[in-house]
C-alpha cells in the first residue's frame, strides 16, 4: 500500500468512526444499520470497497459499530473503470 | 401594484406615511372623493389612496411620521386650525381638504423659508430631475422668495466626500431629518444626528466624517434624502437614470430586490425597491453600491486556454475553448474512468445555471460527481432540517421576525453577513422582543444602540451541541416542554428517547460547563426565556454548520423548536441565514451528488425514471463525489478533469494546500468565472462568466423565495453562463435546448414537485413567490410546517456531545474562528474590485488583550498563525470581542490566505469543513509566510496570458 492509499483508508475510517459517533447513542441494532444507510446514501462505489477493504474493520479491532454495520454496507456494484464511454 | 412606470423608469409610489395594516377600515372623504382605509392610515396615506397628493418635504412611507416641514397641511371640517396630513390618523367620516387659497398661501410660505437660503443652482444639482424640494417649489406654485437670497446660509460649509459611495453637501440641507430617522427607524445603527440648533442645525455622522463614523453605509439617508444634501457619487459624476429594470442582488441570502438604474446599457444606480418583498426598499453597502465589480477592468472577458498550468494562457475563441474543454473531458474519461471527472456549481449563479451544470454532469458526464459550495457552508443545513422536519429548508419568511417574541441568535452575525435582515430584526428588538446571543464572539448585536442582548453565552468554539443539549436539558427537566404540540405533531417514541437523553446529568447546564464555558446559570435563564418567553424563534449561521458536528447541531436546533412549539406560525421556527445570494437555489437545484432537484435521492427509482424520460439518458443511481472527495480522489491520480462555475475553491475551502494539490494533479480544470481567480491559476480552460447585470435567471433566497434577475446589460464575455454550459454539453455529444432560461425554469418545474407550479409568468405576476409552489400551494408557501411536518411528524434526534478531534495543546493553544465583515463578501472577489475597500483593505487578526500581552503583540503588528495545516502572516487586532484564548479572522482577500491554516475536519455527516475550530498559536513575526511569497510569485506566474499568440493564431 503506497502513501496516498494510506491517507485515503485513513480518511475513510475518520468519515465512518465520525458516523459511528453520531449514532451511537442509538440502540445498536439500529445505530449500525443507520450507519451502513449513511454510507450507502453519500459514499461512492469506490469509497465503500475501499472502506469494506480495511484491515480490521470486519474483525472489530476498529470499531465493534462499524464492524456490525459492514454486512449492510452495500458493495461497489460495479467497477466504472471499466465503462469509459462517458454519457 | 404600486409602482408606476414612466419612461420605463420604475418609480413606486410613496404614500407618505406607512401603511398601517388593519382589518378595520375607516371611510372618509377628501376633496369631495370617498375613500376607506386601514385604521390607523394617516391623511397622507389616505389622500395618496384616493390620487391626491399632498405636498410634503419631511414626509416618505418608509419612515415614521414627523411633522415639521409644514407643508402637508389640511383642512379637516369641525377641526380648527390646519393640522399636518401626516400626523393626523384618518378618522371615519373625516371630511378633508387639501387644496385651498388658505392652504396654498401657507404651503407658499414655507417654500419661500426654505428656498431663502437653498442653493438656486438647480440646472447644475446633481437631484435635478429627482428633486422633492423643486418638486415642491413647483407644486405650490412659488415664483418669487420675498426675504430675498442675502440672509444667512450654509452655502461655505464643507462637504463631507469622505464616503467612497456618497457625498453629503450640507448647503443643501433643509433639516427634513429624513436621514436621520431612516438610519433610526430603517436600518437601525443611529450613526446620524442632528448637530446646532435653530439656523445652525445640520446632520452630522457623530463628531466625526461619514468614512470614520458608525455609519454602515447602507444608503438609507441617501435614499431618503429629499434634496442633494445626500446623493450617490455616481448621480454626481453621470446625472440622472432614464429607465430602470428590477432585479436581484447577487450578495447575501437575504436576496434583496433593486432596481437596476440606467443610462442606455450603463448602470448609474441600484437603488432598493421598495416592493421586494425580502427586503422592502432597504438594503446595504453591498447591494447598493459594490456593484462597479461588473466592469471592473480584471474582467476576464475572452475565453482563454492552456495546455499546462505554467504555460501562459492563450486567448481562443468560444467555440475552440468549449471543442477542447469538451476533447479533454472526453479523453480523461476513456482514459480513467467515467467517474474520473465532475462539476462544481455555484451559489453566486442562477438556479437555471446550476440546474444546467447538474444536468451535464448526470447526463452527458454520465456520473454523479456534481457538488457545490454549499458543501462548505450549510450542506449540514439540509441533512439536519431533512432528518427532523422533512425539508432541506428554512421554516419562515423574513417577515415572520416582526412577531418573534425571542431570537436566538446562534453562529451568526446578521449585522455583517446578512444586513438587511438585522435591521429587521434590530426593529423587532427595539419594540421589545428579547434577544439571546450563542456566539464565542462578542458580536455587534450583542450591544448596540437601543440593542442589547438578555443573554450573550460566549461559548467556547466546537460547544454548540453541548450547549444547545443543555438547554434542552432544562426544558425537559423543567417541564418546559410544549406537550401537547409534541403529541400533535411528532414521533412520540423519537421525543421520549430525546427527552431521556438530554434529561442525563451529563447534558446539565452544570456539568456541560466545562465543555462550553458558559456558566450553568445563564444557560439555565437562556433555556426558560426561549421555552417561556412567547414566540421563540432561532436564527443561525454558519457557526452552526461549519463544525464537524454541524448537522448535529442544526438537529439539536430543530429538537429545542419542536420540544417548544415554536414551528408552524409566525415569529417562530428555525431560520438559517443562507450565506450566498442563492446557496437555498444551488441546493434546490440538485447540487449534491447524491440527489436530484427537490433532494430527492438518485437511488430512488421512480425519481430516476422521471428524469431518465424526460432527459433520454440512462443516469447513475449511485452518489458521487463530494468537493473533498474529488479532491482526494485527485491526489489519487482517479480524478482528473473538474468543471468549475463562478467558485474559488483554492481560497474558499479549507486546507488550501490540500486543495491547490488536487487542483494541480487534474488534467483539465476549467474555470468560468468573472475573474482570473486563485482556482484559476490551476485550469487549463477559462470561460469568461457574466455578473448578475447581463443574464436572466431567478435566485432563491434563504426564505425560499424565487426572485427574478433580469438582463440590464448584454453579457461583456458575448455570453451568460447557462449558454457556455449548455454549448459544452452539445460538444460532449449531449445537446440541450433552451432558447431562454425561462425555458430551464419550466424544466425544473417539470420534475420538481416542490417548482411545479413556478414559472416566470408567475414570478412576474406575484413579484416573487415562495417554494413550495404547486397545486397544493398555488401562491406559493411562506410558512412552512404548519398542520404537519413535510416527512409527516417531527422527528426528534439524538444530540450526543462528540468534541472535535481538533484540540488544543503545547504547540496550538489558541483556537482560530472565522468569519466576514460587512464591507467585504465571502472570498472577495466582487467587492475587493469596489470601493468597499476603504473599510477592509486586509484580513486582520482578533487577538484578546490577556493572549496578546502573553506574546507581546500589539495591535497593527504582524504576526505568524499557524495550525497543523500550514501557516500564514496578518495583521494583529487587540480587541475583548474575542475571549481569551480564541482568535478570529476574515478570508476576504487571497494574499491573505486565512485557510492555509484551516483544516480537514469536517462535519460527520456532510464533510462541511470546520472552519470554525482550528488549533493555532500565534507570535509575532517580521516577514510573510512562505506560502505567502510563493502565492504572490505564482499570481504572476500562474497568470500569464500571452496574447501574442492570438496574433499568431489569427
Amino acid at each position: 500500500m503506497n502513501a496516498t492509499e494510506e491517507d485515503s483508508d485513513r480518511r475513510l475510517v475518520v468519515m465512518a468512526r465520525q458516523i459511528a459517533d453520531f449514532f451511537r447513542s442509538y440502540p445498536e441494532e439500529r445505530a449500525s444499520r443507520a450507519v451502513a444507510d449513511h454510507i450507502n446514501q453519500f459514499w461512492t462505489r469506490r469509497m465503500r470497497d475501499e472502506f469494506l477493504a480495511i484491515p480490521g474493520l470486519r474483525d472489530g479491532a476498529l470499531d465493534p459499530l462499524l464492524t456490525k454495520a459492514v454486512a449492510s454496507i452495500r458493495p461497489g456494484r460495479a467497477d466504472s473503470s471499466r465503462d469509459k464511454s462517458g454519457a | 401594484m404600486s409602482r408606476i412606470e414612466a419612461s420605463h423608469l420604475i418609480t413606486e409610489i410613496d404614500y407618505g406615511t406607512p401603511i398601517r395594516m388593519s382589518e378595520e377600515q375607516v371611510s372618509l372623504t377628501i376633496d369631495g372623493v370617498a375613500v376607506s382605509v386601514p385604521m390607523g392610515a394617516s391623511v397622507m396615506a389616505a389622500a395618496m389612496m384616493a390620487g391626491t397628493k399632498i405636498p410634503k418635504l419631511c414626509a416618505t412611507d418608509s419612515l415614521e411620521p414627523f411633522g415639521s416641514c409644514r407643508l402637508c397641511l389640511v383642512e379637516i371640517e369641525g377641526r380648527k386650525g390646519t393640522p399636518a396630513s401626516c400626523t393626523t390618523p384618518a378618522e371615519q367620516g373625516m371630511v378633508v381638504r387639501t387644496q385651498t387659497d388658505r392652504l396654498a398661501n401657507l404651503r407658499k410660505g414655507v417654500m419661500e423659508l426654505y428656498i431663502s437660503d437653498h442653493p438656486l443652482d438647480c440646472l447644475t444639482c446633481a437631484a435635478n430631475g429627482d428633486c422633492e424640494l423643486q418638486d415642491m417649489a413647483g407644486a405650490v406654485g412659488l415664483r418669487d422668495v420675498r426675504y430675498g437670497f442675502d440672509g444667512e446660509n450654509h452655502f461655505a460649509d464643507a462637504k463631507d466626500a469622505s464616503n467612497p459611495y456618497f457625498t453629503y453637501d450640507p448647503a443643501k440641507c433643509i433639516v427634513c431629518n429624513r436621514c436621520v430617522r431612516a438610519c433610526e427607524e430603517v436600518q437601525g445603527t443611529f450613526a446620524l444626528t442632528i448637530i446646532g440648533r435653530g439656523f445652525e442645525s445640520r446632520v452630522a455622522a457623530g463628531a466625526t466624517d461619514f468614512l470614520s463614523s458608525d455609519c454602515v453605509s447602507c444608503g438609507a439617508c441617501v435614499q431618503a434624502c429629499p434634496t442633494a444634501t445626500l446623493v450617490e457619487n455616481s448621480i454626481i459624476a453621470r446625472g440622472q437614470p432614464d429607465h430602470s429594470k428590477v432585479t436581484t442582488c447577487a450578495y447575501c441570502g437575504v436576496g434583496c430586490s433593486f432596481k437596476a438604474e440606467l443610462q442606455g446599457d450603463r448602470v448609474v444606480r441600484m437603488v432598493p425597491y421598495k416592493d421586494g418583498a425580502a427586503n422592502e426598499g432597504h438594503s446595504c453597502v453591498k447591494g447598493r453600491f459594490a456593484w462597479g465589480y461588473a466592469t471592473h477592468k480584471d474582467r476576464m472577458t475572452k475565453p482563454m486556454i492552456r495546455k499546462k498550468i505554467t504555460d501562459p494562457w492563450r486567448e481562443a475563441s468560444w467555440d475552440e475553448a468549449i471543442a477542447h474543454a469538451a476533447s479533454e473531458f472526453r479523453r480523461i474519461q476513456a482514459t480513467y474512468g467515467r467517474e474520473s471527472v465532475g462539476a462544481i456549481t455555484s451559489s453566486r449563479c442562477t438556479n437555471e445555471e446550476v440546474f444546467v451544470i447538474q444536468k451535464l454532469v448526470r447526463a452527458a458526464f454520465g456520473n454523479n460527481n456534481v457538488d457545490t459550495c454549499a458543501r462548505v457552508c450549510h450542506s449540514p443545513t439540509g441533512y439536519g432540517l431533512k432528518t427532523t422536519f422533512g425539508t432541506s429548508a428554512g421554516t419562515q419568511d423574513f417577515k415572520s421576525v416582526d412577531k418573534a417574541d425571542v431570537i436566538v441568535v446562534i453562529g451568526a452575525n446578521p449585522t455583517d453577513g446578512h444586513p438587511v435582515f438585522a435591521s429587521r430584526m434590530k426593529r423587532r428588538l427595539r419594540q421589545g422582543a428579547k434577544l439571546i446571543v450563542i456566539d464565542p464572539r462578542r458580536i455587534d448585536l450583542v450591544k448596540s444602540p437601543h440593542v442589547e442582548a438578555a443573554h450573550h453565552l460566549q461559548l467556547s468554539p466546537g460547544a454548540n451541541v453541548a450547549l444547545l443539549n443543555a438547554l434542552a436539558h432544562v426544558i425537559v427537566t423543567e417541564g418546559l416542554v410544549n406537550e401537547s404540540f409534541v403529541r400533535a405533531r411528532c414521533d412520540m417514541a423519537e421525543f421520549e428517547s430525546w427527552a431521556r437523553f438530554v434529561a442525563l446529568d451529563r447534558n446539565s447546564p452544570e456539568a456541560s460547563e466545562r465543555h462550553t464555558g458558559v456558566p450553568a446559570a445563564d444557560v439555565r435563564a437562556a433555556a426558560r426565556l426561549y421555552a417561556t418567553g412567547g414566540n421563540g424563534a432561532i436564527y443561525y449561521g454558519l457557526g452552526v454548520t461549519e463544525h464537524s458536528q454541524g448537522s448535529t447541531t442544526v438537529m439539536a436546533i430543530a429538537n429545542l423548536a419542536m420540544a417548544t412549539g415554536a414551528i408552524g406560525r409566525e415569529g417562530v421556527g428555525v431560520n438559517p441565514l443562507r450565506g450566498q445570494n442563492n446557496v437555498q437555489g444551488s441546493c434546490d437545484m440538485g447540487s449534491f451528488p447524491h440527489e436530484f432537484s427537490g433532494y430527492r435521492h438518485v437511488s430512488d427509482d421512480a425519481t430516476r425514471d422521471v428524469f431518465e424520460r424526460m432527459w433520454g439518458k440512462k443516469l447513475d443511481d449511485e452518489p458521487g463525489l463530494r468537493i473533498p472527495n474529488m479532491l482526494d480522489e485527485a491526489v489519487a491520480g482517479r480524478f482528473m478533469g473538474l468543471y468549475v462555475q463562478g467558485e474559488d475553491i483554492a481560497q474558499s475551502d479549507p486546507n488550501t494546500q490540500h486543495v491547490t494539490a488536487g487542483l494541480a494533479a487534474m488534467e483539465c480544470v476549467v474555470i468560468q468565472d468573472l475573474f482570473l481567480n486563485e482556482t484559476a491559476k490551476y485550469a487549463h480552460v477559462f470561460l469568461p462568466g457574466a455578473s448578475f447585470l447581463e443574464k436572466d435567471g431567478t435566485f432563491t433566497n434563504a426564505e425560499r423565495r424565487i426572485n427574478r434577475v433580469r438582463q440590464v446589460m448584454a453579457p461583456l464575455g458575448g455570453k451568460a453562463e447557462w449558454q457556455a454550459t449548455v454549448e459544452l454539453s452539445r460538444a460532449l455529444g449531449y445537446p440541450m435546448r433552451y432558447a431562454h432560461p425561462s425555458e430551464i425554469m419550466d424544466e425544473i418545474a417539470a420534475l420538481t414537485p416542490s417548482f411545479a407550479g413556478v414559472s416566470y409568468d408567475r414570478i412576474d405576476a406575484m413579484g416573487s413567490v415562495q417554494w413550495p409552489c404547486n397545486e397544493a400551494a398555488p401562491e406559493g408557501t411562506p410558512l412552512m410546517h404548519i398542520d404537519r411536518f413535510v416527512r409527516g411528524k417531527g422527528q426528534f434526534m439524538i444530540t450526543e456531545y462528540v468534541p472535535t478531534d481538533e484540540r488544543t495543546g503545547p504547540r496550538f493553544p489558541l483556537i482560530l474562528t472565522t468569519g466576514r465583515i460587512l464591507s467585504q463578501y465571502n472570498v472577495g472577489a466582487q467587492t475587493r474590485r469596489t470601493a468597499n475597500i476603504a473599510w477592509h483593505d486586509e484580513d486582520v487578526l482578533e487577538i484578546h488583550p490577556f493572549d496578546a500581552e502573553n506574546r507581546g503583540v500589539r495591535t497593527g503588528d504582524l504576526v505568524s498563525l499557524a495550525s497543523r495545516a500550514g501557516d500564514v502572516s496578518l495583521r494583529a487586532e487587540v480587541t475583548d470581542r474575542v475571549q481569551p484564548g480564541v482568535v478570529y479572522t476574515t478570508f476576504h482577500h487571497a494574499a491573505t490566505g486565512a485557510n492555509v491554516v484551516t483544516t480537514d475536519n469536517s462535519d460527520w455527516a456532510t464533510n462541511c469543513p470546520e472552519y470554525k475550530v482550528t488549533a493555532v498559536e500565534v507570535r509575532r513575526t517580521n516577514h510573510f509566510s512562505k506560502w505567502q511569497e510563493q502565492n504572490a510569485e505564482e499570481d504572476v506566474t500562474l497568470r500569464r496570458i500571452d496574447r501574442s499568440e492570438l496574433q499568431v493564431a489569427k
